[in-house]
């Protein structure tokens, strides 16, 4: 792999730029492999980088149905943030957020993070209460956060509408400093950069159409571009994971709906933190470009088209013009929607499927960005040795039988 | 923005509607003896179809009736809709663009 530095950026400068060369291979699809991951996004990506780097295989292929960050890798709003309620989850984001401050380094690819604090705003007594006791779970857990005054809030979230007469008045909020952004075709493009280094295949534009099974056993994925042998499956596809549940002879408890986010057209430095209203249904940050990036709630019905309808686009545009009347005037640039995997309890699923060698990662809903690190640490962990890592113990299938469910749905205040 | 045929009150728009899940999940009755997998199956996992399939939707901001609705998850074609404790027509795969999913 050709590192990038300083240095190699002046070595190419010298030659026009002519001398890069392609970040990763376009290997021709082998017919047997040790593991075969399918999903190209973050999470499978980052599963098959783990899955060499930190257990030794060799021989690894990531089968993706597009193109790699093309599903909601490249679709969300790029937050990261780990100020969860429960200890399982805090636990699990934390490791994820502290993987996010150390991947530049890591993967040798600059994924631009940017640690400008994430806000969560209070608009009534209620919020108040409900979030001091949650500001004190997360202090038990060793997640970082702090409180803020009504002006603080002010002075973070520039423009913020505080009048009186506000129909969200602010309260007060919580920071977590930690939190912020990364770029998140980065995240992608850095793990498949040095998982391609590590040896393994990554091959776009091959769709799983089926899955051999034999005695209970996966032995073989089949495949647009052919058959593969393999007794090892880790199956990463957010919003799809039914689809190829039911190819596998298995069901999940998951609904996939549609997702929306937007931008505007760029701005001047408005302001650094991500704002996140769970009464207004809204949250926004400012992208590195200056576009204003904005997001809601679900569109709440069962959908695979990855496009959104307007009445939820609408609310959401309402909700930011609450917050914040001086964008009024600004406009949209683009709108688009992911298909997320929508769980009972809004936590992942890590762990064994029903299918034995056939591992999965999903359930993440609308909030499985942040967790692309761990997600794929975890999941390479399970698959190595046929069981969970600790920090993934509690995310089993197993959990809507035994009823241990975690439900992190006061987490982010938006159906999450 | 979707229009949905209440079989209450006809055509009306998607804000005034719920999504209540998939239509005609039988409960099971023998709660003394039925396994925790069971009732797992029941009450969490879900088909997930990506296609056509058989919703229960309720017009809670209008007449408040809940009903059954044959809808396309990847079109967001909605074929027909039929009142609750109804079936939907034996052929109701072909009807809706064959069985595709």
């Amino acid at each position: 792999m050709q590192g990038y530095s300083l240095l190699s950026l002046a070595r190419n400068a010298i030659s026009h730029h002519e001398g890069w060369q392609k970040a990763w291979r376009s290997p021709e699809l082998k017919a047997e492999y040790d593991v075969v991951v399918v999903g190209g996004g973050g999470h499978g990506l980052a599963t098959a980088y783990y899955l060499a780097k930190e257990h030794g295989f060799k021989n690894i292929a990531v089968v993706e149905a597009g193109w790699i960050g093309g599903g909601n890798t490249g679709r969300n709003t790029t937050v990261v943030r780990s100020n969860y309620l429960f200890p399982q989850s805090a636990e699990f984001y934390d490791f994820s957020l502290k993987l996010f401050e150390e991947m530049s380094s890591e993967l040798n690819f600059n994924v631009m993070l940017r640690q400008a604090g994430m806000v969560t705003l209070l608009h009534s007594r209620h919020d108040v209460e409900v979030m001091r006791r949650n500001l004190n779970a997360m202090h038990m857990n060793g997640v970082d956060s702090v409180w803020l005054d009504a002006g603080e809030v002010a002075d973070i979230a520039s423009g913020i509408n505080m009048s009186a007469d506000a129909r969200y008045p602010i309260k007060g909020g919580i920071l977590q400093k930690r939190g912020g952004v990364a770029r998140h075709d980065g995240v992608a493009w850095g793990y498949a950069r040095a998982a391609d280094a590590l040896g393994v295949d990554i091959i776009q534009q091959c769709a799983v159409t089926g899955f051999d099974i034999k005695n209970g056993n996966v032995c073989g994925v089949r495949t647009q571009k052919g058959n593969i042998k393999t007794k090892k499956v880790a199956v990463a596809v957010a919003g799809h994971s039914g689809v190829l549940a039911e190819m596998a002879g298995f069901r999940l408890p998951i609904t996939s709906m549609a997702l929306q986010a937007c931008v505007s057209q760029p701005l001047k430095p408005v302001f650094d933190a991500v704002v996140l209203s769970p009464a207004a249904g809204v949250y926004i940050s400012q992208s590195d470009k200056g576009e204003m990036v904005m997001g809601g709630g679900l569109d709440m019905y069962p959908s695979y088209a990855q496009r959104g309808n307007v009445h939820t686009l609408e609310q959401v545009i309402a909700g930011v013009v609450e917050l914040f009347p001086n964008l009024s005037r600004v406009k949209l640039m683009r709108q688009w929607a992911g298909i997320v995997d929508i769980v009972h309890d809004s936590s992942p699923i890590i762990g064994h499927t029903p299918v034995a060698g056939m591992y999965i990662n999903c359930g993440f809903g609308t909030g499985g960005f942040k967790a692309t690190p761990a997600g794929g640490f975890t999941l390479a962990h399970t698959v190595a040795h046929d069981k969970p890592h600790k920090l993934n113990e509690a995310f089993s299938l197993k959990r809507f039988e035994t009823g241990a469910f975690i439900d992190e749905m006061g987490a982010a205040g938006i159906s999450h | 923005m979707l229009k949905i045929s209440c079989p209450w009150c006809f055509e009306r728009s998607e804000e005034e509607f719920v999504f209540g899940g998939p239509s005609h999940l039988a409960r099971p009755n023998n709660n003394d003896e039925i396994s925790d997998k069971k009732w797992a199956e029941y009450l969490f996992m879900r088909d997930n179809v990506k296609g056509v399939s058989l919703e229960r939707w309720g017009h809670v901001h209008g007449c408040g009736q809940w009903f059954n609705m044959a809808r396309d998850s990847v079109s967001h074609k909605i074929h027909f809709t039929y009142k609750m404790g109804e079936q939907p027509p034996k052929n109701w795969q072909s009807i809706c663009g064959g069985d595709d999913e």
